[in-house]
């Protein structure tokens, strides 16, 4: 099963939460951190990130003596990644898609695809739970590649949690797409509730089944829970806002190892995700009757 | 030789627009027959990324080597630059005025520095 945790509004607690419910699925679960231009999801995990993959996209390179300006690479590009100028055709890489179009359509074949690097993939485990993210080279607008990169350490064999990046753009919606089901970490606030909005409706434009959770909630809800309500929103779990929370994360500690009770909504969370919640039922109970280690590796995932 | 006006309309009487990218329409004046070529600029006015680049495309495939806008970013300013096109700024408020302020020497060329950039700090 392929899970994602998204939001509308950055630090609304995605991370927080993608880690949390990973520690709590325990061994076999693939956690993919597709934040590519602020991964932070290592951050709470001891252990070296270990390089797994450089990432390049496919950019045009023109032969000047073969192009006679006759502009069809121009036309046909809708970024405007290559321009056709009397002196030859002008590549700008940073907004090339890697379509391969140019390259095709040119009558001349004075264009090639070339490598161009974006990013890094990098990996690292703890306690059966295998963190994979995605780190784009600084300068370089181009995340959905990377993204999808990243996504492609899915093998199936697993189940899969994706910490997403904030809002409703091609990167959020790059992390978000062909999942089976989508938590959205909204925050109790006017501009949580605004952005919450953006996002419900991009998870909808994706037909992705999907539930909210309420965090860092306080006196004021700014209306979540009224929106929720009427748009029958399943909300899986409302986290009270705690300072020790807030002390735990700024060292790198999960909620969970300071705050009794959290753990208990994560179970009460996971279990209501249609598909996810009898094999965490499972794995909960085992941890909870004293067979000791939680379930490590192939066992726990081939329930 | 041929300089580019950015304009809304189809003349030199047609209003001077000062955006660059986003610019409606441009008119290409030959200087030495005194005749006007109008270019509709809708479809790289309407981008979402890069209108100023392909603005600039547009420019150099029309034969000028100047252009009179209100202003310019720093990524459009360097394929102007780069294809060896002269740009000069103005507030005029139509291609007439503008035309008339460049034929007296009047006009000032755009650098990259200063108010070309977009960016809006203080001194930069």
């Amino acid at each position: 099963m392929i899970l994602a945790v998204a939001s509308g509004k950055g630090g609304t607690g995605k991370t927080t939460l993608a880690l949390s419910m990973a520690g709590a699925l325990g061994g076999g679960t693939l956690l993919l951190d597709c934040d590519v231009e602020e991964p932070d999801a290592h951050l709470f995990l001891p252990g070296k990130m270990e390089h797994l993959r450089t990432v390049y996209i496919p950019v045009p390179q023109v032969d000047q003596e073969l192009c006679d300006a006759c502009g069809r690479c121009a036309e046909f590009c809708q970024y405007g990644a290559i321009l056709s100028m009397p002196g030859g055709a002008r590549v700008f890489p940073e907004i090339c898609h890697g379509c391969g179009g140019c390259a095709r359509i040119c009558p001349r074949s004075a264009i090639r695809e070339v490598d161009w690097r974006i990013g890094v993939i990098e990996e690292t485990r703890h306690k059966g739970i295998r963190l994979v993210h995605g780190r784009l080279d600084v300068g370089i607008p181009m995340a959905v590649p990377l993204i999808r990169a990243v996504r492609g350490f899915d093998d199936g064999s697993c189940t899969v949690i994706i910490d997403a990046p904030p809002g409703t753009s091609c990167s959020a919606a790059a992390a978000v797409r062909n999942t089976d089901y989508v938590v959205l970490v909204a925050e109790p606030t006017p501009f949580g509730l605004h952005d919450f909005r953006l996002a419900v409706e991009l998870i909808r434009h994706f037909r992705i089944p999907f539930g909210a959770v309420i965090n860092r909630t306080g006196e004021e809800d700014a209306g979540v829970g009224l929106f929720c309500a009427a748009e029958k929103i399943p909300i899986l779990a409302e986290i009270p806002e705690e300072r020790r929370i807030a002390e735990a994360y700024s060292i790198g500690r999960l909620p969970a190892e300071v705050c009794p009770g959290f753990a208990e909504r994560i179970s009460r969370l996971i279990e209501g995700i249609p598909g996810l919640g009898q094999h965490a039922a499972e794995l909960f109970s085992n941890t909870h009757t004293g067979t000791g280690q939680p379930d490590t590796g192939r066992d726990a995932a081939a329930r | 030789m041929k300089i580019a006006f950015t304009t809304t309309g189809d003349s030199v009487d047609s209003p001077f627009e000062t955006r660059f990218g986003r610019t409606p329409r441009l008119l290409i004046y030959d200087l030495e027959t005194d005749a006007g070529v109008a270019i509709d600029n809708s479809e790289n006015a309407a981008s979402a990324h890069g209108a100023g680049r392909r603005t600039a495309q547009t420019i150099a495939r029309s034969g000028a080597t100047g252009l009179v806008t209100g202003n310019c970013g720093p990524k459009a300013l360097e394929v102007l630059t780069s294809a060896g096109i002269i740009v000069y700024t103005t507030s005029a408020s139509t291609v007439a005025d503008a035309l008339a302020q460049f034929r007296r020497g009047e006009l000032q060329q755009l650098s990259g520095d200063g108010p070309s950039s977009h960016d809006s700090r203080p001194g930069a």
